[in-house]
């Protein structure tokens, strides 16, 4: 039930947002009533589950993307002086990580994380483990990498795995 | 001009010139460096340092706060799928068996020394 009301929250604020129509009573009913179908649809199709509206992960995520976000802008730099670089140190390495995390949901915001940083990139997803495509010796740092999952495996802790 | 407007056209110029430098970093780096899984890390500036500072330069110039958040979604849903869709085409490389340089040497496995 809490989902249902997350996702119809969340599609409601995206409809306001995106049309900016606060004032126009049939536009504002067009609007609720495509809300309305869209959750019901949802309903139907099974994804109101922890992947689908993951408010488990929810209040604490938003903290995790700020980190993130310092992460990128610093992995950023190291791979634009590399690409610039007049002979660039290459040092491409594949690299096995053990996720610590329990759920699909977990897992993907792990994977997609390693993916957004510039340097390392998930290339396959193997029962138990996954591989790491990494630019540099720098940027293959595993401890930095489980510092990400222990991140991610902490957001998990809410949601019922 | 308001000496405030000076200052909001001074940050977002900078934004902007930023996230071009971001932008023109990544294709060179796509041209540059040497294997297919090499290159898709310089396309991973352009994705996140590239397109997050332009849409901050915009959100500068935006005329109102629903430009804004209209663009605060453009920049959440790039930041959503841009992960997705590079690890499609790097697993599709992978399970067809395109095998990564590794090493300083970037010696691929199988070469001859």
């Amino acid at each position: 039930m809490v989902r249902t009301l997350v996702l119809g929250a969340a599609l409601a604020g995206l409809w306001l947002l995106l049309s900016g129509y606060f004032d126009k009573p049939l536009l504002l009913i067009f609007g609720a009533l495509s809300v309305i179908l869209c959750v019901f649809l949802a309903m139907r199709a099974g994804v109101l589950d922890f992947e689908g509206v993951p408010t488990g992960l929810m209040p604490r995520v938003f903290g995790y993307w700020w980190w993130l976000f310092v992460e990128i802008g610093k992995a950023n730099l190291v791979v634009a002086r590399q690409a610039i670089a007049i002979e660039p140190k290459l040092s491409p390495k594949l690299l096995k990580i053990v996720s610590p995390t329990k759920t699909n949901a977990g897992l993907a915001t792990f994977a997609n994380s390693i993916t957004l940083t510039p340097g390392t990139v998930t290339v396959d997803l193997e029962p138990g483990y996954m591989v790491v495509h990494a630019l540099t010796e720098a940027l293959a740092d595993e401890a930095a990498i489980a510092d990400m999952g222990r991140r991610v495996a902490a957001l998990e802790h809410g949601g019922e795995a | 001009m308001s000496s405030l407007d000076l200052i909001r056209d001074i940050l977002s110029w900078i934004l902007f010139l930023a996230g071009g430098a971001g932008v023109l970093i990544g294709a060179v780096g796509i041209v540059r460096f040497p294997d297919f899984y090499t290159r898709l890390h310089a396309s991973g500036i352009t994705d996140t340092a590239g397109a997050e500072l332009l849409l901050l330069g915009m959100m500068l110039q935006a005329p109102n706060w629903l430009v804004v958040a209209k663009l605060v979604f453009v920049g959440f849903f790039l930041f959503m799928t841009s992960p997705v869709s590079t690890h499609a085409i790097a697993h599709a490389a992978w399970v067809v068996g395109l095998r990564p340089m590794l090493g300083p040497e970037l010696q691929r496995e199988g070469d001859e020394q």
